[in-house]
């Protein structure tokens, strides 16, 4: 087979050196695997991983400003946004060259949205602008200066020509800015005004609340998985379907039935009047707020931690509690001691399924939350479907996703990622 | 040996009976004493009753009638962790979150023991099963025949008077098996501690014990020490399930002196000495262990009935020669015959006579 | 019975259509008695006249969005769909949809008027053919107010005399202009106090002043059910909704029509559709845009037609019975005191006023 003298290289039966030959044969093995991964790695990069790297890739990209407007942009380089100055005549007869082939493109509108962003007004004084210029001619009908602040006051602002220099940038981290309640400036990176600042509050409580509702989960979850870890098969199915059962019902019906259960005329208030707990003027506020959310999300994703907990429990032989019994161990000592620290790896894997799907819901706080029950994704939502503003979502989302991966790597260094099992 | 001191027992079972469904009965009507020191085994075929028996002793089965009393007080309602039994668990139930010596000092930490004490006792009861290196490691970087020990040293570091083992060596292979036998019978008779240990192997149980409960259908068939039991099994049951054992069947013809004439079903005549028969007429299963048969004319006595077989197969295992015959119409009649010099190797399609003493064949119920 | 004569119909009509491929358009809505409105007034009658098949999808809320995606991965599948006034800017303004000329893509009214004269102000987007005038106005429940019903909408900022909760929508749009109006600014002056940032802390301090007792709503029919469930004892929300609640439901419920603010609810054309489907698209539109149609879908919803040339012919309820007139957000009994949603104003400042209210929201 192969030739065992020491100190040499192994050499296989064709000659070749042992490693290389391995190596070979590994090779094939290896692409054979890849060739039935294949499928699923395509499906995943076509569906998931490209729409979400684009996806990512809008929170810096920023090319609409140079592609609609090339020519202003190379003006305003000479031009001191900090002076107090107007722009010269130059800039102005380059903006209006631009902005006629761009109302011919019709880009004259996006423009104006993408930069209303940043201040209030840009939109329309786009949209209104638009209407005179495009009957102008670029060269007979020069200069433009005084044309175009006749058009709109607003174009004799050098506060105006300094937001479209400050976001001229092809790559921009104005999204980022505008997540953490800053904003890009031509004096750099500034605070929002206070009564704008929402969002590192909203990322906060997302946070936290996230956290407050994976612990209910555990505190619900531990004794039911443990129950059905413990129950002969049948009757462990039988509650297993009782634990499903939420499943089958959609989401938005459930988190109603939540309304209907704890509003001020709902059924929890109304059987607290009844018996008397509670007088009639003043029933609980138990919905739209935290108190509310917490609630319904925690009933909504309460099977996320009690299967991985359960598939865990159900491997943890019972001799083992029976052993710590047989050593003197009383009950509490031998749940506390020996069953509790083997189960801690389905309470993680539990966790971090509950935790990352917290973190990213936004119907049920929607429905439930009320004011300060809401969460992030709320504000994306927002700016994905109202406000149109994707590049703001895609740098909360990117945040998100930060957030997550930095939670997941503290876990890690505390528990141990190892310690996590789902089954 | 415990079983010649004063048979005042320290483990009593008293008409135990176990029924989980409240209709069968596990266990049915066991009275059992076990005396300080001896080493008890409970050996059976599965469902016969013997596990059910060590947890209701250990007291994780409550038994549905009856008293279990331990040093002459009833442990019935007694929690299992005031018991102060040690058990050692058929896959060793050592906690894979802890290092092997805090799984020793778990039992010790519990009863509140300090902290120097505790690491002492621990220390001694390593270094008693040649474990002493191996205190940090975790139960998954041991190998089987070290868990085992380790888990003995679980069982024994706080002590206990009595220790239950349920199938503790079942997954170990046959040469460690064989080793941790006799450390587990020398620990144990050097410790002075009282052993309950449940086995469906019966060399195990045979090697190790003082005593063998043979267990069947929820009743014990037999208690003995091993060679009685061995040599003199009481019913058909326990001569087949101990050891190898060959059977003749027929009706006894008469019984005087300690012999019983059997007439076999193939007309034969033998001498046995009757065991649970008592008239003749009766149905009896004649049960010879194989070893015992002798074709040697000139080793028989001149008076032994003999029989004639013949040779079916010829088996060569080393040490003995196993030899299948044909005998009175059972095809399946083993004999062993020592590897010797003189020793005679027979052949398939001989024919020979065979014989026994009276004493080595036993009439036993039908 | 009638199983079989549609069947038989549709027999006949896939005879009839003979060479022409299997005809086929989605039309986006907002589902619910809306969609049901459309489907009997338009819908039906399209189909039955020209074979389309239409199918619906009831995605209007999303609308934006998805058109934005659709049109990125350029692969727009629908046809024709129905958004408010200010989310079909919004497409404009991205180049989302396409530009519809009224006078000479869509009918002119039965005395020849042209369609920009007969639709007149309510043509705000180049994109946008209007259809609906609805309202959001404020419901009441008529048990829980006393003897002194509402008349003014600056009830709802009234704590002392009507006591309870009220119910908002979730957003600073015209939550900021009754708060104004009720803080003494003048309804001519709103847009201009409104576009200061002193004048949106001042709404939004008058609005301070009730938020322990409002709860906010972010769908249509949270209002109509949280005064059904007596969880507040006035609500904003579409005054068809109300409508349902009060007439169908008859539930002790009133309207408040004052200070009710009109919006528009109309259909939008993607941009960039195939020359086959944007003729049909625009078939479609001059056909359920004409001046029966639209007067056709206020007998199953209590929305006013947006052509002026409509309004006479707005009859009965078709299951009801009653006269659908004096439901009409329109109607001059209910039209005493009213605002035009003010689309330009909203298209600068709504992402701006939305933070500043969300972040008051959270304070």
């Amino acid at each position: 087979m192969t030739d065992q003298t020491a100190g040499q290289d192994m050499i296989a039966a064709d000659g070749m050196p042992l490693k290389k030959s391995l190596a070979k044969s590994l090779q094939r093995e290896k692409m054979r695997a890849l060739m039935l991964i294949a499928p699923l790695l395509i499906f995943v990069l076509i569906t998931f991983i490209f729409p979400i790297g684009s996806m990512l890739f809008r929170s810096v990209e920023n090319s609409i400003v140079q592609d609609t407007l090339p020519k202003t942009v190379v003006a305003l380089q000479d031009w001191d946004e900090l002076s107090g100055e107007l722009p010269d005549e130059a800039v102005f007869t380059a903006f209006v060259e631009d902005f006629i082939i761009a109302v011919e493109n019709k880009e004259h509108t996006r423009i104006g949205s993408r930069l209303n962003y940043e201040v209030s007004g840009m939109s329309s004084l786009f949209r209104k602008s638009a209407r005179k210029v495009k009957k102008w001619d670029p060269v007979q009908d020069a200069p433009f200066r005084d044309k175009l602040i006749d058009v709109d006051k607003d174009w004799g602002d050098p506060a105006t020509w300094s937001i479209i220099k400050t976001h001229s940038v092809k790559y921009t981290n104005g999204y980022f800015l505008n997540a953490i309640d800053m904003q890009r400036t031509a004096e750099g990176a500034q605070a929002q005004p206070e009564d704008k600042q929402i969002l590192i509050k909203l990322f906060i409580r997302t946070v936290k609340m996230s956290l407050i509702i994976t612990g209910m989960c555990i505190l619900l979850g531990y004794p039911v998985a443990w129950i059905l870890a413990n129950l002969p098969n049948r009757s462990a199915n039988m509650l297993m379907i009782l634990v499903l059962l939420p499943f089958w019902t959609s989401l938005l019906v459930r988190t109603s039935a939540w309304k209907v259960m704890l509003q001020n005329q709902g059924v929890i208030n109304d059987t607290l009047v009844w018996l008397g707990l509670v007088s009639n003027d003043a029933r609980l506020e138990i919905i739209n707020n935290q108190f509310g959310t917490i609630t319904a999300m925690t009933h909504i994703l309460l099977p996320f931690m009690i299967l991985p907990m359960y598939s865990v429990m159900q491997t943890i032989p019972p001799s083992y509690l029976r052993a710590a019994k047989s050593l003197g161990a009383t009950n509490w000592t031998a749940f506390w001691r020996v069953y509790f620290p083997q189960s801690i790896p389905g309470i993680g894997a539990g966790s971090i399924l509950v935790f990352i799907l917290a973190i990213g819901y936004y119907i049920t706080p929607e429905i439930v939350g009320g004011t300060d029950g809401v969460f992030i994704s709320n504000r994306i939502a927002y700016h994905i479907s109202s406000s149109l503003n994707w590049g703001l979502a895609a740098a909360l989302g990117a945040i998100l996703l930060a957030v997550v991966l930095v939670l997941y790597w503290a876990y890690d260094k505390i528990v141990g990622i190892d310690n996590v099992k789902l089954g | 040996m415990a079983l010649d001191n004063s048979r005042d027992a320290f483990v009593q079972f008293n008409r135990v009976q176990k029924s989980y469904d409240g209709e069968t009965l596990v266990v049915k009507d066991l009275n059992l004493d076990i005396p300080k020191g001896e080493f008890l085994t409970m050996l059976g075929p599965s469902g016969s009753g013997k596990t059910t028996c060590l947890m209701m002793l250990a007291g994780f089965e409550t038994a549905t009638h009856g008293d279990i009393m331990l040093d002459g007080v009833s442990i019935n309602n007694i929690p299992p962790h005031k018991r102060g039994i040690g058990m050692v668990f058929q896959n060793y139930a050592l906690f894979p979150h802890m290092t092997i010596a805090e799984n020793l000092s778990f039992p010790l930490e519990v009863r509140k023991m300090g902290k120097s004490e505790r690491e002492e006792k621990v220390k001694r009861a390593l270094d008693m099963v040649e474990m002493g290196a191996f205190g940090g490691r975790r139960p998954a970087q041991l190998s089987g025949g070290q868990q085992q020990r380790v888990a003995l040293a679980r069982a024994l570091v706080f002590e206990p008077e009595l220790v239950l083992m349920d199938e503790p060596l079942g997954a170990l292979d046959k040469q460690l098996r064989e080793k941790m036998q006799f450390e587990i019978t020398d620990l144990a008779h050097r410790l002075g501690i009282t052993v309950v240990y449940v086995t469906h192997d019966q060399t195990e149980a045979l090697t190790m014990s003082d005593r063998v409960a043979v267990f069947n259908d929820g009743r014990i068939q037999q208690i003995a020490p091993p060679d009685a039991l061995y040599e003199e099994p009481e019913n058909s049951f326990v001569a087949q399930f101990i050891g190898e054992n060959n059977t003749l069947e027929g009706v006894v013809k008469e019984i005087s002196n300690g012999r019983a004439l059997v007439q076999l079903d193939s007309g034969d005549l033998i001498d046995c000495k009757p065991i649970n028969v008592s008239e003749p007429g009766q149905r009896t299963r004649v049960s010879i262990r194989p070893e015992r048969v002798e074709f040697h004319k000139d080793r028989l006595s001149p008076d032994a009935h003999l029989l004639k077989a013949t040779v079916k197969e010829f088996i060569y295992m080393g040490d003995i020669f196993r030899t299948r015959l044909s005998v009175a119409g059972n095809d399946d009649f083993i004999i062993k015959s020592r590897n010797a010099p003189d020793q005679v190797r027979l052949q398939p399609g001989q024919e020979i006579e065979i014989g026994w003493l009276a004493d080595d064949c036993r009439a036993l119920d039908a | 019975m009638k199983f079989t004569k549609t069947l038989l119909a549709t027999t006949a009509l896939t005879v009839a259509a003979g060479a022409v491929a299997a005809q086929e358009m989605t039309i986006v809505s907002w589902g619910g008695a809306y969609s049901k409105s459309q489907l009997k007034a338009y819908h039906e009658p399209y189909s039955a006249k020209t074979g389309v098949t239409i199918i619906n999808d009831d995605s209007s809320a999303e609308a934006v969005a998805k058109l934005r995606a659709m049109n990125e991965a350029g692969n727009v599948t629908w046809d024709v769909v129905d958004v408010v006034a200010a989310d079909a800017m919004r497409l404009c303004d991205e180049g989302l949809a396409m530009e519809i000329d009224a006078d000479t893509q869509l009918a002119p009214a039965p005395d020849g008027t042209p369609a920009s004269e007969d639709f007149g102000d309510l043509l705000v987007s180049d994109c946008f053919i209007p259809q609906i005038v609805y309202s959001t106005t404020f419901g009441y429940r008529t048990d829980l107010v006393g003897d002194t019903p509402p008349t003014s909408v600056c009830a709802v900022f009234d704590l002392e005399n009507y006591p309870g909760k009220r119910s908002l929508e979730k957003r600073p749009i015209n939550n900021m202009e009754w708060a104004l109006l009720c803080d003494g600014v003048a309804k001519e002056d709103v847009y201009d106090v409104l576009e200061t940032p002193e004048g949106q802390d001042r709404a939004l301090a008058k609005l301070d002043t009730i938020k322990d007792s409002v709860v906010w709503w972010s769908a249509g029919a949270d209002t109509p059910q949280l005064l059904a469930d007596g969880e507040v004892i006035m609500g904003s929300t579409y005054n068809g909704r109300l409508f349902s609640v009060i007439e169908e439901q008859k539930q002790p419920v009133a309207m408040l029509w004052d200070a009710q603010v009109f919006d528009l609810d109309g259909w939008i054309i993607p941009a960039g559709l195939s020359e086959e489907r944007k003729q049909r698209a625009l078939d479609y539109i001059y056909f359920a845009t004409d001046t029966q149609r639209l007067a056709d879908q206020a007998k199953y919803i209590s929305y006013g037609p947006a052509r002026a040339s409509s309004a006479p012919l707005v009859g009965k309820h078709e299951e009801l019975g009653i006269d659908m007139a004096p439901h009409m957000p329109t109607d001059p009994n209910n039209a005493k005191n009213t605002f035009l949603y003010n689309y330009e104003f909203w298209a600068d400042y709504r992402d701006d006023i939305d933070a500043k209210f969300q972040a008051w929201l959270a304070k």
